[in-house]
Formats: structure tokens, sequence, C-alpha cells
């Protein structure tokens, strides 16, 4: 086996993995603070990635306009089902929260089918981002490292934010007990709403990020949001820097697999997941209630 | 999540349905048997299967109030070998939907005793990631041919007498699975084992105290609902002569989950409504060009937010307040 082949896959699972850490720490926010399992994650991922698309094709605004507006239509349309649908359900049994987001995903997911039929549309690279550096031992694309770099500045940032600022003090506040939070004059349901927005920017985000790599389809984030859920539960259901470490490392590992074990490649984490959860129930960053 | 006191504000099952009377058996007992001459028989028996694999799931919600979001690998991989039990192996069809049951079963007990300890949202998403195992698995086994399936299963002959390439006798078949599987359904639910997984599902630390091994009732409703869905899926393969991935992918236990509500999870016979309801909305909406997939989203959100107790649930309540 050569290196480049090794290096090759090591890259593309780090770029996988970025995706995984985004939607990861996304979902680990909602269900933290909203107690719902966001199963319409991948969803969002998809409008993120085709807000991008449709700003370019029908708005002739280009991927720079698409990375910083397609992620916050995605949050704008996320903040609008919590506001009008979602926050309806909170004080029933949580398992109806998965139920009415794998409802809303149904809906959103079948008409973007409707509309735009499965093919994926390709959406190029931008301009400034092509090409790639050569290492001498392999070749890499600006653009990969580009992902990469957002994806861990965005992840780390986002938990920096939560744990040592303000708003997030109110909001881990929200988290760990929204009565008594409530009562000291901080909006809950507001923050909830923000919280919500949040971990759909990120989800759009990441499929902005994701477009010019693996184009833009309908079906992009349904299967994906799956992966997410075993990363979730690997790195501890709701541990902010567990979604974002497990998501990167469980991506790498995934490369990895590819180049010893390509058949065992799409299984690793599903494995992982099986073991963590025999030996460890809570995962690896959670605490065991 | 809360382990006080009452654990789910989930309906609560009836008592009303059960002494209803034997009129509502007989009818249904008629509506079975005439179907086949209205409506396409192979439609029919399609529908049928799906009933009993939403009744199957709702055994576990209904009594024991964990959500499984996984089903579709018990489903799929009895699916699977009920497939590959008829087509490679040549065996009649009580056998291999025994085969196909036992699989769902022993696949259970494993998925069971992994998850059973987990409550509520913990327990949907770890039935679920593991039964994408099941289906990465069955992209990769060499006898479930990937992408294309087990296609042109042969259905063979019922107690080796009648061919089951007869619709008629076909149907009838799957009439006969449904039956037992949902009279199985009905017996479980109201022997005494039924009554102590509602009694767990209400107060889960009374029941420990009161001596009650907990997780073993709930692994063993959790095998039992796992091995009624494997028998739809056998029987679904012997209907349908194709097994392939859909069967185990995780939109199936989506689905299921969403038959057994829009039917009314508190009820017997609401998952059987919830799928004749899905299942003739995606086959007569077929060809009318609209999105069935956000059509059926749409009724389930508004399932959801306005009438949980479903169809047949809200029905009942309709029947109390008017008596």
């Amino acid at each position: 086996m050569s290196t480049q082949v090794l290096f090759g896959q090591l890259l593309i699972g780090l770029i996988n993995g970025s995706f995984y850490a985004l939607l990861a720490l996304g979902f680990a926010i909602i269900f933290g603070l909203l107690g719902i399992i966001n199963i319409a994650q991948g969803t969002f991922y998809m409008i993120g990635a085709f807000g991008a698309w449709m700003l370019l094709h029908y708005l002739g605004l280009g991927y720079w306009w698409g990375i910083v507006l397609a992620p916050v239509i995605a949050g704008i349309v996320g903040m609008t089902l919590e506001k009008t649908l979602i926050s309806r359900i909170y004080k029933i049994d949580h398992i109806y929260g998965l139920l009415l987001t794998y409802g809303l995903m149904m809906f959103i997911m079948g008409m973007f089918i409707y509309f735009f039929q499965t093919a994926p549309r390709p959406y190029p690279v931008p301009p400034e981002l092509t090409g790639g550096y050569n290492l001498g031992f392999m070749f890499v694309p600006k653009y990969r490292v580009w992902v990469v770099v957002v994806s861990v500045v965005f992840c780390f940032g986002t938990w920096y934010v939560i744990e040592k600022t303000p708003v997030g003090r109110n909001l881990r506040a929200a988290t760990e007990n929204p009565m008594l939070t409530r009562a000291l004059g901080i909006n809950v349901p507001a923050l909830l709403t923000l919280g919500f927005g949040v971990g759909v920017v990120l989800a759009g985000l990441a499929g902005v990020l994701a477009g010019p790599i693996y184009s833009v389809s309908p079906i992009m984030g349904g299967d994906l949001v799956i992966v997410v859920f075993a990363i979730v539960v690997v790195g501890g259901m709701q541990s902010i820097l567990g979604a974002i470490v497990t998501g990167l490392s469980l991506g790498v590992l995934e490369g990895l697999t590819k180049v010893f074990y390509a058949h065992g490649a799409n299984m690793v984490i599903f494995v992982i997941m099986f073991i963590v959860l025999l030996m460890k129930p809570a995962g690896l960053f959670g605490q065991e209630k | 999540m809360t382990t006080g006191a009452p654990t789910s504000n989930l309906p609560a099952s009836p008592v009303a349905t059960r002494g209803s009377g034997y009129a509502w058996y007989a009818l249904a007992l008629i509506v079975l048997a005439a179907a086949p001459f209205f409506i396409y028989p192979l439609f029919a028996a399609k529908v049928l299967c799906y009933c009993l694999f939403a009744c199957a799931f709702n055994l576990l919600l209904g009594t024991s109030g964990l959500l499984s979001f996984g089903h579709a690998a018990f489903f799929g991989s009895a699916a699977y070998i009920a497939g590959h039990a008829l087509k490679v192996w040549g065996l009649p069809f009580e056998l291999a939907a025994l085969l196909g049951t036992l699989t769902a079963a022993a696949l259970g007990f494993v998925f069971g005793a992994l998850s059973i300890r987990r409550q509520g949202l913990y327990f949907a998403m770890i039935t679920l990631a593991l039964a994408q195992m099941i289906y990465f698995m069955a992209f990769q086994l060499p006898f479930t041919h990937a992408e294309d399936g087990l296609t042109a299963v042969p259905r063979g002959k019922i107690l080796g007498l009648f061919d089951l390439n007869n619709l008629y006798v076909m149907y009838y078949t799957a009439v006969a699975v449904f039956v037992i599987g949902y009279l199985l359904i009905v017996r479980i639910t109201h022997s005494t084992f039924g009554q102590v997984l509602k009694a767990i599902r209400e107060n889960q630390p009374r029941m420990i105290s009161l001596g009650y091994s907990v997780n073993s009732y709930k692994l063993m409703v959790f095998i039992l609902s796992a091995a009624l869905s494997g028998l739809a899926g056998a029987t679904k393969t012997m209907v349908v002569q194709l097994a392939s991935t859909v069967d185990v992918h995780w939109a199936t236990s989506g689905d299921v989950a969403l038959m057994a509500l829009l039917g009314g999870v508190g009820t017997l016979f609401g998952p059987v409504a919830g799928g004749v309801i899905v299942e003739s909305l995606q086959f007569y909406l077929a060809d009318s060009g609209l999105p069935i997939q956000a059509v059926i989203g749409a009724i389930f959100v508004l399932c959801i937010l306005l009438f949980r107790q479903g169809v047949v649930g809200e029905l009942l309540r309709l029947r109390l307040k008017w008596r």
C-alpha cells in the first residue's frame, strides 16, 4: 500500500469528519437544550447546500455569498419551524419530537425531490480555492484544506461561545434547569429558538461546505444523519466537546478503515458505537445519570 | 430525563376495546375474506404484512412505551432470510417464515440486551443506530446481493398442497398469518405479562420496588415484537417475491412508527388502520403526480400536532363522548 493512498484516505476521512463534527455539534446543542432528537438535521444540511446552489443559479450569487447566506437561510427556516411547530410539543413525551422532526424531514425532502428530482447537481469550487498544494508525497486540494479549517474554527468557536461567554452561560443554564433560569428573568423560549437556530446553522454550513465536494441533491443528508446519531451516542449525547472530538476522529477512522479493510468502512462507526455502548453506555464524554 | 414517577404520557390503552364483542371480529373477518374481490389481491396481501408489522411495533410502544426506531432491522433481516430459504434452499413457505421469525427474534435479543437499559430518546437512537449496522451488512453479505436484493423469490406451496402463485391462495395465506399474529398480540396485551408491562410504563420505580425484574420484562416484549415483525417481513417476501435494502433501511423503521402513530398507539386496532391508510396513500397516489412522501410527511406532522390519539384513538374518544 502506498503512502499516497493512506494520506489520501486520511484527508477524505478528515473532510468527512469535519462534516460529522459540525452536524453532531448542532445535534448535541439541540438535544441538550430542547431535549429533541432532530432527525431533520440532515435535511438542514441539504437545505444549506441547496440554498447555496439556488443563490448561484437564480440570483448569480457566488460561493462567498452562499457560505454566508445559505446557513442563515437554513437557520431562519429552522427557527420558524421551531417557533411555529416544534415548540408546541415540548410539554409532551420527548419521543414526539423525534417523530415530528421525522415528519418535517419527509415533507421537506419530498418537496425538494418533487421540484428538483434526485439527480446530483454540480456546484463549482470557488476560483479562489481551486488548485492545491503539492506536499511531495501527496497533492492536497486547497478547497479541502479550507473545509477542514472552517469546520474546526466553527466547532471550537461554538464550543468557546457556549462554555465561556454570557450567552453560552444562559444557554447552559437553560439546559440544566429551564424553570429556575426562567425564574431569574431569562427568556428561555427565545433561548430555545436561538439554540435550535444555532444547531441548524451549523448543519447548513456543513451543507454549503459539502456542495462542491459531493454535489447538491435532495437526498444528500438522508443517510448522513444516522451516522451523526451514532457519533453523538459515542461522544455522549449532550456533550459539546464529545460531539466535536468524536466527529473528527471517527471520520478519520472511517477513512483509515477504507485503506485497510474497504468493506468495513461504512460499518466501523457503528461497530465502535456497539463497543462503546457495552463498555461505557453514557458515551465517551458523557456523564452517567 | 426524568427517572421519577410516571415516565410517560403516551395515550393509555383503553380497556374498552376488549369486551366490545365478537361482532367486530366477525365484521373484520368478512372484510378480510371479501377484500380480494374488490381490490388487487397482491396489494391487499402486502398491506396486511405492513399492518402486522405496525401491530408488532405497537406491541412494544403501546405496552411498554418504548419507541424503537430500528424495527426495519427485524422486518428486513427476516425478509432476507426467508427469501434465501425459499429461493436458494428451496424450503417451503412455512419453514422459511419460521426461520425468518427466529432470526428476527435472535436479533431482537441482541438489540434488546444492548438498548433496553436506556430510556426514551436514548433507546430510540440506539435501536436506530444498531439497525443501521444491519442495513450496511445487507450491502456486504454474500447472500443479500447488495443493491439488487433477492429478486424473483419463488412462493412455493402452502402446506405442500396449494400453489401460492395463485393470487387468492397467496392472499388468504397472508390473511392467516396476519390473523394469527394479530390475535397473538391481542392475547399478549391482555395477559398478566402485558399488564405488568403497562404498570412498568406507568411507574417503573414502583414496579422495581415490588420486586419485578423490569428489564427482563422489557427484553421479553422487545423480542416478541421483533419476532412478529420478522414474521411480517418473511410473509412480505413471499407476497412481493422481493427482499431488498429498502426493507432494512431506516425509512422503513420510520414508516412503521408513522403507521402506528397515525392509527393510534393506545389501541390494538390503530396500527392496522394506520397501515391501511399509509399503504393506500402510497398506492393510489402513485400516479397522481403529487409528491407522496411530502403529503404523508405533512399528514404525519398534523397528526402529531392535532390528534395524537391517532385515527382509531380519536374515533374511540368520540364514541365514548356520544354515549
